[in-house]
């Protein structure tokens, strides 16, 4: 298929920025969004320009590297799958398809398609872990029985790839999605219990520090998901924290 | 030739890891904190590691090519996590576990690490759980196993088809919680350039800022190379496309031995290539070979036919099948061990029964299974006389059930329904057994430079078992290095803080920029993935699945000529002094055109089958086995440990002779 793709060009953090015009023949429909790209950049070295920078590693939509607004909608006009996963039959040929970062002022540009996205790392130092140091004597793994259910959702909450395209996709910014899986992971296991309230309050508290938005329950952030992260947890956290907040120790 | 000494401690190998522990210096916590140490790589061994070190009290400081830690390959594990814990009371032991390990890896392991593997196993499984990662349970609350490819137990621990995920998130948190004390620099975007040596020992690393091209300098009294395999030396492998193995041809440069490097799993159930377009290649599961039938039409007019489109697999018959998995090996049938499904996929389409376009493609079938399903279910319903159509309606839920996720990720990719029509898979290269020498403490022939995880050579032999290279890596770098390393550091107490102000460094620094700038000014007219693919097509049909000394010596001069071609022709648009991901890739194909030469000269030298390494001279010439791997215990029972000489092909082989005390050397049989 053909195509003619707008893609989002800046040279560093402090450039300005502009959609450039790229016209490209030949897509087959088995190749994957980021292969066309690969495509794409072959076709630009060609002709001596510049090839487009992207995020991208693993190509099998776990390792969350992968960061594309296409036309609009945060890893594409399929669900959930990563840009990596979606596949060109999607499109039709002779489509316009305009490729652009994530936007937030939380996640600025270094260059092009790429996002600096540490404030996420930020956000789990703060908390996002059960504080046990390595040791040969920790007790029997089933010693501590945790009930399916319970395991299973802190496994759901747990699939979580950080990839910020809730942050992307919300009309606010928001990073709760991403804030509540971790703190709902750790909020259904026992392990979780000791560090339970100063966790969610120090990692909502980076949160806000880091700049991201509110949540207005809209739910965007859940559609877009690329592994389906239920807004339930968002509602988790809030309990967590005002629990939290309004009882001490 | 010089002798390695693998340092194995003396006594029974039950004792000797105890023993071990209990001999070696330990640094006095007070002193842990004037000593630094770089971990170059934030997979599940270096993540663990890194962790572990600063938890203990050591300065850490991390590298990691990605944006974050928690995207390093180890994520892209699916399948779970050995431990011998014996939770079924089906017998495993200690013991069980290292035996089908050096079984598995077809006898060219090392026995005393492995046998300390598999020791340390059940304390990850401990170590996990206290840190919150959500293995599945089953209904009374305990853990849940599931069985994996070449034993006789059920001993593997996973978490959905995520289990590399979780377990790589487990040890991001515990790093997590170290940078958050400031106990744990993390360099993320940065390139780890050379090591750097003073005296004779590992001192620090050059670093690339990825972000703004600058040239970092950091010293360290030690430094542990976590970084990963090299499959994609290949170019198509089931790696990320970052996965490289630069800093392990850097250390190797600079006196690090590479051992095996001929030693490549090749995964026999994998999404064929679909075009010239293709990047990577994806993985499926291997547990789908437990439901699974593989086969491909029996005459080569239906291969035809189903090449243009004229037939379905669905119209063929019974008999105009060829179980060939089944027929070649009625014991283990469709559940043989990986390199031998491997070769007998390349063997039906190399003489022309390939059932795709490309002709490289066999088919994974699941009829059988959702009729055997449908008809049980049915029977449990209460279902007297099923039609057709329910009965497979039944089953169909049944697959879905166990392989669901599977089932939709082959969809997206492919689609095609694999409920309807066969799957269509090819083998692809999965994992690199091959790696950095090192002794039983895991330091490398470079004093105080360690090899962690896959970048390391130590514990899979010439062949990995499913759900082992989890273990390795997590076992390294919680249970192992942070021990050992302590030995080597207990000499540096009064060292004081490396300067990064030394002719060495400089040196190192200017060496890697010059490199850089080479590169960049070459200027030709092809690009960099161009020289990387064709690499990748000759290390496919002449160092892949089945090698031969003519192919093999073709290999090497070919690679040269790549090589060659690719310092006098490639091009690198952009700058050194800014993001430039073409520059980055360039660098690393550089390595992998000279590693690829130093794989096809291994290869060549190893004149036996074994493991992942077929050599189709090396073959059973009559009786039962005939046409089957012949392995050679005689002249190759050793480890073959290569020294850099300036030139790939002018490298010079060590051996570490293997002793087997423990185990019996014995044929792998699954006919």
């Amino acid at each position: 298929m053909d195509l003619t793709l707008k893609v989002w060009r800046q040279k560093n953090k402090e450039d300005k920025g502009g959609i450039e015009t790229y016209p490209i023949k030949g897509i087959s429909e088995h190749a994957s969004f980021l292969e066309m790209l690969d495509v794409l950049n072959e076709q630009l070295i060609s002709e001596g320009k510049e090839p487009v920078a992207f995020d991208h590693d693993c190509r099998e939509g776990i390792c969350g590297t992968c960061s594309l607004y296409i036309n609009g909608e945060a890893h594409g006009p399929d669900r959930k799958v990563t840009t990596c996963q979606l596949h060109m039959r999607m499109f039709k040929d002779g489509e316009t398809v305009y490729i652009e970062p994530w936007r937030s002022k939380s996640m600025p540009v270094i260059k092009d398609l790429i996002v600096d996205r540490t404030a996420f790392e930020r956000i789990q130092q703060a908390g996002g872990f059960i504080s046990v140091n390595t040791s040969g004597n920790t007790q029997d793994a089933n010693a501590l029985p945790i009930a399916k259910p319970m395991a299973d959702k802190a496994m759901d909450a747990a699939t979580c790839i950080g990839c910020g395209a809730c942050v992307a996709t919300c009309k606010n910014s928001s990073a709760m999605l991403f804030v509540a899986a971790k703190v709902s992971q750790y909020s259904y296991l026992p392990q979780g219990q000791i560090e339970r309230k100063e966790r969610v309050l120090n990692m909502v508290e980076q949160m806000d520090k880091e700049g991201f938005g509110n949540c207005t329950n809209t739910g965007a952030c859940e559609v877009e998901c690329p592994k389906g992260i239920s807004l339930e947890f968002i509602a988790r956290m809030n309990k967590e924290y005002l629990g939290a907040s309004i009882v001490s120790e | 030739m010089s002798t390695l000494d693998s340092k194995i401690p003396e006594g029974p190998i039950k004792d000797k890891w105890t023993k071990h522990k209990n001999d070696i210096n330990v640094v006095n916590p007070a002193n842990k904190r004037l000593i630094d140490v770089i971990v170059v790589g934030t997979g599940l061994a270096g993540g663990a590691a890194a962790a572990s070190l600063a938890e203990m009290g050591y300065a850490v400081k991390a590298f990691a090519y990605q944006d974050s830690p928690r995207r390093a390959h180890s994520i892209a594990a699916q399948g779970g996590i050995n431990a011998a814990k014996n939770y079924q009371n089906d017998g495993d032991s200690t013991y069980r576990l290292f035996y089908d390990t050096v079984k598995g890896g077809d006898y060219r392991s090392r026995e005393a690490n492995v046998y300390r593997l598999a020791e340390v196993s059940g304390n990850i499984i401990d170590q996990c759980v206290a840190q919150g990662v959500p293995f599945a349970r089953e209904y009374g609350g305990l853990l849940d196993n599931r069985s994996f490819g070449g034993v006789l137990v059920s001993r593997t621990f996973y978490a959905k088809g995520q289990t590399g995920q979780q377990l790589l998130l487990g040890a991001y948190s515990a790093m997590n919680r170290q940078i958050g004390k400031g106990k744990i620099t993390m360099y993320n975007r940065h390139e780890m350039m050379d090591v750097v040596i003073v005296d004779g020992k590992a001192r620090g690393i050059i670093a690339r800022n990825m972000i703004t091209g600058e040239i970092e300098k950091h010293s360290a009294h030690a430094v542990v190379i976590a970084s990963g395999g090299y499959g994609n030396v290949f170019f198509l492998s089931t790696n990320a496309m970052g996965s490289n193995a630069s800093a392990a041809w850097k250390i190797h440069k600079k006196g690090a031995f590479f051992a095996n490097p001929c030693y490549t799993q090749i995964h026999p159930t994998c999404i064929p290539r679909s075009g010239d377009f293709q990047s990577k290649l994806t993985l499926m599961s291997e547990s789908l070979r437990n439901d699974g039938r593989i086969w491909v039409p029996k005459n080569m007019d239906d291969v035809k036919a189903i090449r243009d489109g004229k037939k379905k697999p669905t119209d063929l018959s019974e008999e105009e099948r060829d179980y060939y998995l089944e027929r070649r090996y009625p014991a283990f049938g469709n559940l043989v061990p990986r390199d031998v499904a491997s070769r007998a996929a390349k063997e039906r389409c190399d003489a022309g029964f390939g059932v795709n376009a490309t002709g490289e493609a066999v088919y994974l079938d699941f009829k059988s299974a959702i009729n055997r399903y449908g008809n049980e279910k049915a029977h449990v319903l209460g279902i007297h006389n099923p039609s057709g159509a329910k009965v497979t309606e039944l089953g169909e839920a049944v697959i879905e059930e166990k392989y669901g996720n599977l089932f939709q990720m082959y969809e997206k990719i492919v689609a095609e329904n694999p409920y309807k029509t066969p799957m269509m898979i090819y083998p692809a290269v999965h994992y690199t057994m091959g790696g950095i020498w090192c002794d039983y403490n895991l330091m490398t022939t470079i004093p105080g430079c360690y090899a962690a995880g896959e970048a390391n050579f130590s514990d899979h032999g010439a062949n990995r078992l499913g759900a082992s290279a989890l273990m390795q890596g997590l076992a390294d770098g919680y249970f192992v290095l942070p021990y050992t390393i302590g030995d080597y550091l207990a000499d540096d107490i009064r060292t004081g803080t490396i300067s990064t102000d030394s002719s060495e460094f400089n040196d190192a620094a200017k060496e890697v920029a010059d490199r850089l700038e080479k590169l960049i000014s070459i200027k030709g007219t092809k690009s960099v993935d161009s020289f990387h693919k064709r690499l990748g097509e000759v290390m496919w049909n002449k160092v892949g699945m089945a090698r031969n000394a003519k192919g093999l010596t073709e290999a090497m001069d070919e690679i040269k000529q790549i090589r060659e071609d690719f310092w006098k022709d490639v091009r690198i648009p952009g700058g050194v002094n800014e993001l430039n991901p073409e520059l980055e890739k360039a660098g690393r194909v550089a390595d992998f055109l000279e590693l690829g030469e130093l794989f096809a000269k291994d290869a060549l030298q190893r004149e036996e089958s074994c493991g992942g390494h077929f050599r189709e001279e090396s073959v059973e010439e009559d009786g039962l086995q005939k046409g089957e791997a012949k392995r050679n215990d005689k002249d190759f029972t050793h480890v073959a440990a290569w020294e850099y000489k300036g030139d790939p092909r002018e490298a010079v082989m060590h051996k570490e002779e293997l002793e087997f005390n423990d185990i019996e050397l014995k044929q792998r049989s699954y006919k």
